[in-house]
C-alpha cells in the first residue's frame, strides 16, 4: 500500500527539519543555491514566534545567529561556497566559544564564485579546516531530501549536546532537486537541548568549566539573572582572557577531546556489504545515489563489491574506515570534486590500493562512470 | 543602584589613556538608569576598547574585529528586555562598516559607543578610517592619501535615530551615554580621545589635530526624527504577529498499482519563461498520484528571464537513486536554448525514445521517433507549451491519464491559474501531431 508522500527538495527539507527541531532563529544572505532555505525559514519562523533575518552579508548573518544562540535560541544559517568563506572567522568563534549552531552549506561548483547553479562537493576539507585554530568540528553529508530533514534534527542535537557548530554539507543537486519522500521517512529523532547550569546552585557561574561527568560545559543564556561571559579570545573556565599556558592547554585539549573521544557516537554511515567483496566503494553526499545504482549494475555482472556511504564526514570515522578497508584488496573513493576526502581515507590504507575517481565540471557522476571506474 | 565596576579586573590602559574616563562614565550611566548587571550585555570586539566588557559585572560578549554589532543584533532580537551596549573602536568601524550602516538603517534598539582614538593603538598606531590626513601614523604616508570618515555624518545619513559626538574627557559624558541608551532605536556616540601610547608619540599637538575633525554633531540629536518610534524589534514583532502560519505540504497517497513497472525518464528542453519547471513539477505530482516515486532535477543559468531551462524528471515504481538519465525515454523539445544544451543526448537517442517536438524547433538527426505538434496554431503561447505537452503525454503514454494529470495540477495550482491550466489541457489534449518524423 503506498504511503502518504510529499514532494520537496533538500532545502525545504532542511528548513522543515530545523523548524521541527525547535530552531527559532535563522539568519541568511541570499546566495544560490542556498537561498530557498532562507525563503522557507522566512515563511516558517516569524508567524511562529521565531525570528528570521536577512543579514547585510554572510558575516552578519552568522554573527546574528551567534548572538541569538548565546541568548539560548537554537539557531541556524545557510549559505554556499563564497558565503562559507566569509563564515570562516565566525565558525572559529563558535568552535572556541562553544556556541551551539547549525550551518548549512549547499555546495556549488568552486573555486571562488564558481558556478552558482552547478553542484559539486567543493568545500569538504574547507569545512573541516577552514577555521583558525584547527580544532575539530562536526560535518555531515546528506544523500537525499529525507536525509536533509533527519540530519538537520541530528545536527541540532549534536550542536546542543556538544556545544559546537555542526555543518551539513549539502549540494545543489540535493538542495534544489525535488523528490517524492514518504512522510514516514521524516522521523527526526528525540530532541536534545543544551544542558544548563543551575543558576541557584552555582555561586559564580563558570561558563567554560565542564562538570565532572562531562567534557562539555553547562550553558546559561546571556540575559538571565546569572551573569554570563562569552569571548572569542583565549580564555579560562571563568571566560576571562588568559595567557596561562596550562589553562589554555587544558581548554584546547578538552575542546578537541569532547568531539574526538565521541567519534563512535557521532559516526553515521550506510554500509551495503558483500561478504565476498574484494572491492569497496567509499563515497558520500549526492554521489552515493549514483554509487547505489552502480552497485546493482556491478552485482548483476557478478562483481563482488561493497559500498560505504559516509554520512558523518568529520570527525573522521577512523575505526569504521580501518575495519572496512582492511577487508578488501582495493578501495575506490568517489567524490564530486578533484579529490578531498580521499586524503582522510588514504591514511588507513594497509596493503591495499586506494584509488580515486572524481569529477568536478558541474555534472553529476553517473552510475555508469562509477561502474567503469570499478571495473577498469 | 551601586557601581557595576568589576573590582577583580583593574584597568590596564596606558597612563593618560582616554579610554579610562569612559569606563567610569559608563558605570555612572548604568547607575543613573538604575540598571542591574543582569539587565545589561556589553558587546565588544577587538582593540584596547575590546577590554571594556571585562571591567564590568554585566553579561559580556566579546567577538571578532568589527563584528560586535552582528552579535548584538541577534542578542537584542532574541532578548528584547536586555540593554545592549556595543563598544567598538575607530578600527572596528572601518572593518565592520557594513554592519554600522545596516544597524543605522535597521534602527534596532542598540547603543554603540565608538571609542575613537584615531589610530590602531594595540597594533602599533596605524591609521584608521577616522585618522585626520595631517596626522603621522605607523602607516607612514598611507593615511595621508585618504579622507577621514565622519562617523556621525555617515550614521546620520544612514538612518540612526541618535547621533552624538563628545570628548572622552567631557564632564557630562555619563549623561550623554544615558541619553543615547534611553533612545529607543539605534544610537551612536563618537567618543573622541587621545591614544597616549601611539598617537601622541608621533603627533606633537594631538588635541589640535583631532579637534579639526570634530566640529559637527557636538550635541546629541536625532537626525532622523521621522523615524522616532520606529524601533526595529518592535516593528518586527508587530509585523510577525500579523502573518499567517504556513500550511505544511499536503501529502499525496498514490494508487496502489503503479501505472508503469519500469523507471521512466522525461527530459524537458525549454527556455526561461516557458514554465518548464512548473510543468515538470505537475508531472511529478501526477506521477506520485499514479503510485510512483518522482525526482525533478533542474538546470538553468543565473539569469531569470533569458537562457535555457532544462528539467529532468524520473518516475519509477522503485526508489530512485541517480536523478539524471543519459538516455531519456521521452524528450520534450520546446525551445532552441534547451535543445542546444542536450544536443548529444538527442543524437544518441535510440528508437525506443519518443521526442515530442514543437513545430519549428530544430533537433539533430536521431533514431528516436519524433512527434511534431503545432500548438501555436491552436492558440497556445510558448509559455503554455510545457503544460500542453503534459496533456499530450497523458494521451500517448500509459504513465499518466487525464485524471492523474488533473490531480497533479490541483496540487500545484488553485483558483484562476488552475482554471487556465485546465483550459490548456483541454485544448492540447485534442491536438493531433502534424508529423511523426522530422518532416512537417
Amino acid at each position: 500500500m503506498p504511503s502518504p508522500t510529499i514532494f520537496i527538495d533538500g532545502n525545504e527539507a532542511v528548513a522543515r527539519g530545523a523548524f521541527d527541531s525547535g530552531c527559532r532563529f535563522f539568519a541568511g544572505y541570499p546566495i544560490t543555491p542556498a537561498t530557498t532555505i532562507f525563503q522557507h525559514m522566512l515563511e516558517l519562523l516569524p508567524p511562529n514566534r521565531g525570528i528570521c533575518l536577512q543579514g547585510e552579508d554572510e558575516i552578519a548573518s552568522i554573527g546574528f545567529c551567534i548572538g541569538a544562540s548565546m541568548a539560548g535560541f537554537k539557531a541556524m544559517t545557510a549559505t554556499s561556497g563564497p558565503g562559507i568563506s566569509l563564515f570562516s572567522e565566525q565558525i572559529s568563534f563558535a568552535i572556541g566559544g562553544e556556541i551551539p549552531l547549525v550551518v548549512i552549506d549547499v555546495q556549488r561548483l568552486g573555486p571562488s564564485t564558481g558556478s552558482a547553479t552547478k553542484g559539486a562537493d567543493s568545500d569538504i576539507e574547507f569545512l573541516r579546516w577552514g577555521n583558525s585554530g584547527g580544532l575539530p568540528i562536526i560535518v555531515m553529508a546528506p544523500v537525499d531530501a529525507a536525509d536533509c530533514y533527519n540530519m538537520t534534527f541530528r545536527a541540532f542535537n549534536l550542536a546542543e549536546t556538544y556545544r559546537s557548530p555542526v555543518i551539513i554539507a549539502s549540494n545543489k543537486e540535493i538542495g534544489m532537486t525535488k523528490e517524492s519522500v514518504p512522510v514516514s521517512c521524516l522521523q527526526g529523532e528525540a530532541l536534545k537541548t543544551r544542558r544548563c547550569a543551575d543558576p541557584f546552585r552555582d555561586d559564580i557561574y563558570q561558563p567554560f568549566q565542564p562538570p565532572q561527568d562531562s567534557m562539555v560545559p553547562h550553558f546559561l543564556p546571556i540575559g538571565g539573572k546569572t551573569l554570563v561571559r562569552q569571548t572569542s579570545s583565549s580564555h579560562g573556565p571563568d571566560g576571562y582572557i588568559t595567557n596561562a599556558a596550562d589553562t589554555l592547554e587544558q581548554g584546547i585539549c578538552r575542546m578537541r577531546d569532547k568531539l574526538i573521544s565521541n567519534r563512535i557516537e557521532l559516526s553515521s554511515y550506510q554500509l551495503d556489504e558483500d561478504p565476498q567483496a574484494d572491492t569497496l566503494i567509499i563515497t558520500y553526499g549526492v554521489t552515493a545515489r549514483a554509487a547505489g545504482d552502480s552497485l546493482r549494475m556491478l552485482r548483476d555482472h557478478q562483481y563482488h563489491v561493497s559500498l560505504l556511504v559516509v554520512k558523518t564526514l568529520f570527525p573522521v570515522p577512523e575505526k569504521l574506515l580501518e575495519k572496512q578497508i582492511n577487508q578488501v584488496s582495493r578501495v575506490v573513493v568517489v567524490e564530486m570534486n578533484v579529490g578531498q576526502y580521499v586524503r582522510e581515507i588514504e591514511r588507513f590504507s594497509g596493503a591495499g590500493e586506494i584509488e580515486f575517481f572524481g569529477k568536478m565540471n558541474g555534472e553529476l557522476i553517473s552510475p555508469e562512470e562509477i561502474y567503469r571506474a570499478v571495473t577498469s | 543602584m551601586s557601581s557595576l565596576i568589576n573590582r577583580d579586573r583593574p584597568l590596564i590602559f596606558c597612563p593618560g589613556c582616554s579610554h579610562e574616563p569612559v569606563v567610569s562614565a559608563v558605570d555612572r550611566s548604568f547607575q543613573e538608569q538604575n540598571l542591574a548587571g543582569s539587565d545589561i550585555a556589553i558587546v565588544t570586539d577587538i582593540g584596547c576598547c575590546g577590554l571594556f566588557d571585562t571591567f564590568f559585572n554585566t553579561h559580556a560578549l566579546h567577538g571578532l574585529h568589527g563584528r560586535a554589532l552582528t552579535y548584538a543584533t541577534g542578542l537584542k532580537l532574541a532578548c528584547p528586555q536586555l540593554t545592549v551596549l556595543v563598544i567598538m573602536g575607530d578600527g572596528g568601524i572601518g572593518i565592520g562598516g557594513a554592519h554600522v550602516l545596516s544597524s543605522c538603517r535597521r534602527n534596532l534598539d542598540l547603543t554603540l559607543l565608538v571609542l575613537n582614538n584615531f589610530n590602531y593603538g594595540m597594533t602599533g598606531g596605524q591609521y584608521s578610517a577616522t585618522t585626520p590626513a595631517e596626522a603621522q601614523t605607523a602607516s607612514e604616508f598611507l593615511g595621508q592619501l585618504e579622507a577621514p570618515l565622519d562617523i556621525c555624518a555617515v550614521c546620520a545619513s544612514a538612518g540612526a535615530t541618535w547621533v552624538d559626538r563628545v570628548s572622552a574627557r567631557d564632564s557630562n559624558l555619563s549623561g550623554r551615554i544615558s541619553q543615547a541608551i534611553t533612545n529607543s532605536g539605534f544610537s551612536i556616540i563618537d567618543i573622541t580621545g587621545i591614544c597616549p601610547g601611539r598617537f601622541s608619540k608621533r603627533n606633537r599637538q594631538p588635541a589640535r589635530i583631532i579637534a579639526a575633525t570634530s566640529e559637527s554633531y557636538k550635541a546629541g540629536m536625532n537626525p532622523n526624527p521621522e523615524r522616532s518610534g520606529d524601533e526595529y524589534g518592535h516593528r518586527y514583532r508587530q509585523r510577525s504577529r500579523q502573518l499567517p502560519k504556513p500550511a505544511p505540504p499536503t501529502p499525496i497517497t498514490g494508487r496502489s498499482s503503479p501505472t508503469i513497472s519500469k523507471p521512466l525518464s522525461i527530459l524537458f528542453l525549454g527556455a526561461a519563461g516557458q514554465r518548464v519547471t512548473t510543468a515538470a513539477e505537475i508531472l511529478c505530482r501526477s506521477g506520485i498520484h499514479a503510485g510512483l516515486q518522482a525526482t525533478l532535477k533542474s538546470d538553468y543559468p543565473i539569469t531569470v528571464l533569458r537562457g535555457h531551462s532544462v528539467s529532468e524528471v524520473i518516475l519509477s515504481p522503485e526508489p530512485i537513486g541517480f536523478t539524471a538519465s543519459d538516455s531519456p525515454d521521452i524528450i520534450v523539445a520546446l525551445a532552441a536554448e534547451g535543445v542546444e544544451r542536450r544536443f548529444a543526448q538527442i543524437s544518441n537517442a535510440g528508437a525506443a525514445c519518443m521526442i515530442f517536438r514543437h513545430s519549428g524547433i530544430e533537433v539533430p538527426p536521431t533514431a528516436a521517433r519524433i512527434y511534431t505538434f503545432n500548438l501555436s496554431q491552436k492558440g497556445l503561447k510558448p509559455n503554455q507549451w510545457a503544460l500542453a505537452f503534459l496533456a499530450l503525454l497523458a494521451r500517448y503514454h500509459p504513465v499518466l491519464d487525464q485524471h492523474l494529470l488533473h490531480r497533479g495540477l490541483t496540487g500545484t495550482f488553485s483558483g484562476k491559474r488552475l482554471e487556465q491550466a485546465g483550459g490548456v489541457f483541454d485544448v492540447a489534449g485534442a491536438i493531433e501531431p502534424v508529423a511523426v518524423s522530422m518532416d512537417e
